[in-house]
């Protein structure tokens, strides 16, 4: 059990390793750096090697990457280009309010999700399960901008409840933001949402099909004791797994939703970085969010891990 | 008598199978309606250009910003030109990108997975590590990286699409591979010293064929999705080609006074974009195959 982890921690810095491997090469060929960048037009001669120096981009590109990773390690990723600013202070309200988005919508997804698959599942082929897949479906195969798109028309241009684009500064108190972000959560909840609670109708339809619900039903347990007894602890353990996949996969769309409404969170300083060739902000970011999806995954299996008694004895026979 | 009808079923050719599969498929309402749709879209994209009422660049001051009428069906956006015909145009520069681009991410995730499941060892492990390192960089950055190192040429975008939404499928035939390779058959195909090509050419393929084509319609509408948002970020195909996620970007900031701007080209990308993932289930369910409980990586 305990070896089980923590080579499930070993593969996740591996994976990691490797993902700060490919952001980097990826940022080295790019055409042009950071100092052809900042210099623009003035490129050339003295300025250029004096800014080389300055950054230290005169050193082998093996060695930069030692010295980068060992900083990056330690929270440090070095500067920004376009505002000459540590990378960790542009990041940090970055990270607070893209943690406030994701953090509300999973909150409100989570329970809804159960709530719709666990009805879809139990009353599977009829009527409820017919109307909420249809919308489930809908939610989760239509793309973020759209949705955002149009609950921004509905609801701010048509209907002019809320705000339909964040227009405040990066570092505002949470009361300030709070109208703000309700339409970006309902966005980025909805199709979380939808796809979890797809993931917890066919994992409890799966379950009510086994033999000992058969067994259950037979031996006369009430309907709805068995539902929550025999049914539904096995049933949501396999929905873990897959339920972190998706939040995880989710970190794309975020970037999406942020743009639309002009949120300022990590997924436009995305937008912003790349279009602005800032290239050492685009490995901070790459190596942040794969950091998040590798422990959100690594989160996952240890908490099947610890739920489910059979693993456990599985891995120590092994 | 007997031996008769089993030479008979062998000899069923590829195209009757094929309409067994789509006739299966319609026999349910979702894949009906979903086939529909599709079919419907890839009639237009081929059609469209010779019925489109104008010239999907006609740049004309005159004519900003008009509501639907008689003449301009969808009206026409801020800068004049006919919503309709770009509308109808802009299935497809998504529907030939991202074909294409499934069809190279088959190939190459196909063919990597089912050899890693086939070797397995040091090999397999490698490759997994760094299959697995690129699935947790999230999608929209590395196509973002991607592009602005290569551009946003339709030659670039196909092979970047198809390099990207190959690596899921990597994972997925070599777990196919996996479920046969202990089977007796390929036991003794390998007694009988076939070589790997021969194993997976003849023994292999033709058992997780199905499984790679379903995981391949399910990345065609993922590989939409993304397409579409690259250009809605303003990194995909470039102006003036008529492109929804581009039409709905440049749209989206009149639309409190022109909303028909960019109702158009939602409708038409949501609609292929449904279409396509309800074929894909069908599909998947006219082959035997279940992938409900697979989270969407």
């Amino acid at each position: 059990m305990l070896f089980l982890i923590i080579k499930r921690i070993l593969l996740g810095f591996i994976t990691l390793f490797i993902v700060s491997i490919i952001t980097f090469v990826g940022t080295e060929v790019l055409p042009g750096d950071a100092c052809t960048t900042y210099l623009e037009r003035q490129a050339f001669g003295e300025q250029l090697e004096a800014c080389y120096r300055r950054l230290g981009l005169n050193v082998p590109a093996y060695e930069r990457y030692v010295s980068w990773a060992l900083n990056a390690i330690q929270g440090d990723f070095g500067y920004s280009l376009s505002g000459e600013m540590p990378i960790k202070d542009v990041l940090g309200p970055r990270i607070k309010n893209s943690l406030v988005l994701a953090s509300a919508a999973i909150f409100i997804g989570i329970p809804i999700a159960l709530i719709l698959g666990i009805i879809t599942a139990l009353w599977r082929d009829k009527l409820p399960d017919v109307a909420i897949s249809t919308v489930t479906i809908f939610a989760m195969t239509i793309p973020e901008f759209i949705s955002a798109t149009l609950l921004i028309l509905i609801i701010a241009i048509w209907l002019e409840w809320l705000p339909g684009i964040v227009i405040v500064p990066t570092d505002v108190s949470f009361l300030e933001l709070l109208p703000n972000i309700i339409l970006p959560v309902v966005a980025i909840a909805m199709i979380m949402t939808a796809h979890m609670a797809r993931m917890v109708r066919s994992s409890v339809i799966q379950v009510m099909a086994s033999e000992y619900v058969q067994m259950a039903i037979l031996k006369g347990v009430p309907y709805w004791k068995m539902v929550f007894k025999h049914v539904l602890p096995n049933a949501l353990l396999p929905a873990i797994n897959v339920v972190a996949l998706t939040i995880a996969w989710l970190l794309g769309g975020v970037v999406v939703t942020e743009v639309v409404f002009n949120y300022p969170g990590l997924g436009r300083l995305v937008i912003e970085s790349i279009s602005n060739r800032d290239l050492p902000t685009v490995q901070a970011l790459a190596i942040i969010l794969a950091s998040i999806y590798v422990s959100i995954n690594l989160l996952a299996d240890l908490l099947t891990l610890m739920l489910n008694p059979r693993l456990k004895t599985l891995q120590i026979r092994k | 008598m007997k031996l008769d009808n089993i030479y008979k079923e062998e000899k069923k050719s590829a195209f009757a199978k094929l309409s067994e599969i789509i006739i299966t498929m319609a026999s349910r309402p979702s894949g009906l309606i979903g086939l529909s749709i599709l079919v419907f879209h890839i009639i237009l994209a081929f059609i469209s250009p010779y019925i489109a009422p104008h010239d999907f660049k006609a740049i004309d001051p005159t004519l900003m910003l008009q509501s639907p009428s008689a003449e301009y069906w969808f009206g026409t956006d801020d800068l004049g030109r006919d919503v309709f015909t770009r509308t109808i145009l802009g299935g497809r520069t998504a529907l030939t990108i991202t074909f294409f681009g499934s069809l190279i991410a088959l190939l190459w995730g196909g063919l990597l997975g089912i050899f890693c499941g086939l070797v397995g060892g040091k090999i397999d492990d490698v490759v997994m590590r760094i299959v697995d390192a690129f699935l947790s960089i999230p999608w929209i950055l590395a196509m973002l990286l991607i592009v602005s190192l290569l551009g946003t040429s339709t030659e670039v975008l196909i092979p970047a699409l198809g390099f990207f939404y190959g690596k899921g499928i990597v994972r997925v035939a070599r777990a196919a591979t996996h479920d046969v390779i202990a089977k007796d058959f390929i036991v003794s195909a390998r007694a009988r010293g076939h070589s790997n090509f021969s194993i997976i050419w003849n023994e292999i393929i033709p058992n997780v064929r199905d499984a790679i084509l379903v995981e391949g319609a399910m990345r065609w509408s993922w590989m939409l999705l993304g397409f579409s948002s690259l250009s809605f970020l303003g990194f995909g195909v470039s102006p003036p080609t008529p492109d929804w996620g581009l039409m709905i970007s440049n749209a989206r900031g009149l639309m409190s006074f022109a909303y028909w701007a960019v109702i158009a080209p939602i409708v038409g990308l949501s609609s292929l974009i449904i279409g396509i993932n309800l074929t894909a289930d069908a599909f998947a369910k006219a082959l035997g195959i279940d992938r409900s409980t697979k989270a969407p990586v």
